[in-house]
């Protein structure tokens, strides 16, 4: 009796075995997008990057109708672990070929390590470290959208260009704060202008006050706020509240994006000058792009995550499409770098060998509640920053890829 | 509570430890078999997230102590093993005995000042020096602040095993499991187990009794930070990462959670809350924002409608110990 009962139990298992690693070889392509679904980012990435995905995927059909692209999306809710549990159950075993987005720089790190790992494709689009593309970087990660470097070069060269020579700081007092004080005062300096101050708060603070009369009696022409998400939005409304904007000085948002423009209203953001690499109304290419966008997302404003989602996968499936084959994510990266990307939203650009994708940045300011037209028309272009000026130079990243 | 104490503290009998001997095999058995339907990545994440519960429930199951900052414990081996793994080039099993031993000593710190206080006082002693410790590993250059430790190798096991592979993964944190499973058994069933039942049931008569309640209650909290050490160590080298996660106060919070899902001081609860915890995060996370609200709903419901837990009620209703 006890010989039959493990002679099944042992059958079960070999059966439950092969079963379980019997499933492999699709010929047709699979993304994943893995994008905060739910949390604090989702109006930046969220929902809107597999709309993008889709748009993108739609596009590519009509120049190539016989590649079959399935699209399927993750929420690793901003923690690194699930996110790189996510990415390795879509790589080993759901047969997917790339993912795109990754909403935050942890989560991007953990995802494109596993990419690597795995031999597949990661294209990041949300997440800020230029870490990606620097220290930390490999055969298998591409950086669409933006990075810190150019948050810190674009805001802060372009400010100093235009006048604002005189700088505080309100800054988080974690690693990404204190790396984007260092990288924009490097750069305000190095053009010639000068930091009076910074003041350095706690992540998810709520009461700025005393920072903020701080900046005010510094004298400084420009605030410069090296925090994200809730901090800037807290630091912004309550900079309204003390009449800063009024007062002749300038915000400078060193991260924000136009949903948090929408959300914070123009009434409270308005003379806010930030950078970003995409807006809707820049031309008609975007604005007939936001069109369709809007015809799936009702209402909603993309942000320059969403055109470079859409960007990513158009220019990731012609390099599939060219090279006939989707498993071999090292391949694909470097048939990405090696064909120009051309695409409506960003135009006409190249990735370089460390990953990083070159285009241009903008910076804008926002507009004065009387100043805007119809609803999203907020801001102006204050400064073009030529794509090859956008980016951390090639030999500073100090990435393993590139040959010196 | 009462009648859920009445079962555990039913004098040992050889019939009493055979329910939990079956219930274990079947463990063992149903981890052996696992990974051939169920994901192993998902089944690593559990089974350390399994001890870790275990862990919290030595302390609040056995010696009645809630503690609120055991994510300390977790979050910090799972640096220190990451870190040693990656920047000195350690050995995994060296690592994770050492991150262990680390978090033993921050057990040692923590607890010898928290056990001074009881009840609502030691909760919030525990939580302050976690969230000194999770300030802490924000602000420490080593552990890179909201990027985490990345891109950590999972090295060779003793020379032989090669971790990357999957498989030899997952059974390496099974054998972890069990053994630290089996010795958290044993604890409970010394007569060190005993004396901290007595001091959870009664600690003035345990003094009247002659017992220095406080150097047990010490050991019983080094212990549990030592093995919560090694469930976060283990976790680092699964995931081959360490992020704030894991040092952050609602850590300590979901390991309450699974403890209560489970069954409060039974042997099996927790590693079955920990399971349904973390299949809720897995699996519900196509649900977005939904996840945490039917969190609630169901640690409402769990208080509410089965108090000893599901792994508690089902032991009460089988007369049986779990």
């Amino acid at each position: 009796m006890k010989k039959i009962v493990g002679a099944v139990a042992a059958a079960t298992v070999a059966l439950a075995w092969s079963a379980a690693f019997a499933q492999s070889g699709t010929q047709k392509v699979k993304i994943g997008v893995i994008s905060d679904l739910s949390g604090l980012y989702q109006d930046i990435g969220g929902p809107g990057t597999i709309v993008a995905a889709k748009l993108a995927a739609a596009d590519y059909a009509k120049i190539n109708p016989n590649l079959q692209v399935e699209i399927v999306a993750g929420d690793p809710q901003n923690k690194a672990d699930i996110a790189a549990a996510i990415a390795t159950k879509w790589f080993e075993n759901e047969g997917v070929d790339a993912a795109v987005d990754g909403p935050n720089s942890a989560v991007a790190l953990a995802v494109s390590q596993v990419a690597a790992n795995k031999n597949k494709l990661f294209v990041v689009s949300g997440a800020a470290t230029s870490d990606l593309t620097g220290s930390k970087c490999n055969a298998n990660t591409i950086h669409w959208t933006y990075d810190t470097w150019m948050l810190a070069n674009g805001t802060g060269r372009a400010v100093v260009k235009t006048g604002g020579d005189s700088w505080f700081f309100l800054t988080a007092d974690y690693a990404f704060g204190h790396a984007l004080e260092r990288d924009t005062s490097a750069v305000v300096e190095a053009n010639g202008g000068k930091v009076l101050g910074k003041v350095r708060l706690p992540l998810n603070t709520h009461d700025f006050s005393s920072a903020l009369l701080h900046a005010q009696s510094s004298k400084a022409k420009i605030i410069g706020l090296a925090n994200a998400g809730g901090d800037t939005i807290n630091a912004i409304k309550q900079a309204a509240e003390f009449g800063i904007v009024k007062g002749g000085q300038n915000l400078a948002g060193l991260l924000v994006f136009s949903t948090d423009v929408k959300a914070l209203g123009l009434q409270v953001a308005q003379g806010l000058v930030l950078t970003e690499t995409w807006y809707w109304d820049l031309n008609d290419a975007s604005r007939a792009w936001t069109k369709r966008y809007q015809e799936a997302m009702p209402g909603k404003i993309p942000t320059m995550v969403h055109a470079g989602v859409y960007a990513s996968v158009l220019h990731y499936l012609k390099a599939v499409g060219e090279l006939k084959s989707s498993s071999d994510g090292r391949a694909v990266a470097e048939k990405m770098k090696a064909i120009p990307t051309d695409d409506p939203l960003f135009g006409k650009g190249m990735i370089r060998v460390d990953g990083r994708k070159i285009h241009p940045a903008y910076l804008f300011e926002v507009k004065k509640p009387e100043e805007s037209k119809y609803p999203g028309d907020f801001y102006k272009l204050r400064a073009t920053i030529p794509a090859e000026e956008a980016f951390r130079p090639l030999k500073d990243g100090g990435c393993s890829l590139v040959r010196s | 509570m009462a009648s859920a104490t009445e079962t555990i503290t039913a004098p040992v009998t050889a019939a009493s430890h055979r329910s939990e001997l079956v219930a274990f095999a079947i463990m063992a058995a149903f981890f052996v078999v696992a990974p051939a339907f169920m994901y192993p990545i998902f089944l690593m994440k559990a089974l350390c997230f399994a001890l870790f519960a275990c862990a919290f429930n030595l302390l609040i199951g056995y010696v009645g102590l809630l503690s609120f900052g055991h994510a300390m414990f977790f979050g910090w081996a799972a640096y220190f093993c990451a870190h040693m793994l990656k920047e000195w080039g350690l050995t995994p099993e060296l690592s994770i005995i050492l991150a262990t031993v680390a978090a033993g000593g921050l057990g040692l710190v923590a607890g010898a000042l928290a056990i001074r206080r009881q009840g609502i006082y030691f909760a919030m002693i525990t939580l302050a020096l976690a969230q000194m410790m999770f300030f802490f590993a924000v602000q420490a250059p080593f552990t890179h602040g909201e990027d985490g430790i990345q891109g950590v190798q999972r090295g060779k096991l003793l020379g032989l095993f090669d971790l990357s592979h999957e498989m030899t993964m997952y059974f390496f944190v099974l054998v972890v499991f069990l053994a630290a499973f089996l010795l958290i058994y044993r604890i409970i069933y010394s007569p060190f187990g005993e004396v901290l039942k007595a001091i959870r049931e009664n600690e003035t008569r345990a003094i009247s009794l002659g017992y220095k309640t406080e150097r047990y209650k010490l050991l019983a909290f080094i212990l549990s930070a030592a093995l919560a050490g090694l469930a976060g160590a283990t976790k680092a080298v699964v995931f081959q990462l360490a992020s704030l996660t894991d040092v952050h106060w609602t850590m300590s919070g979901e390991v309450v959670l699974m403890t209560l899902v489970g069954g409060l001081g039974t042997v099996f609860g927790p590693v079955v809350g920990a399971f349904i915890i973390i299949a809720m995060q897995s699996y519900l996370a196509e649900f977005g924002q939904w996840v945490t609200v039917i969190q609630g709903v169901i640690f409402v419901a769990c208080v509410l409608l089965f108090r000893r837990g599901v792994i508690g009620e089902i032991a009460h209703f089988l007369k049986i110990r779990l």
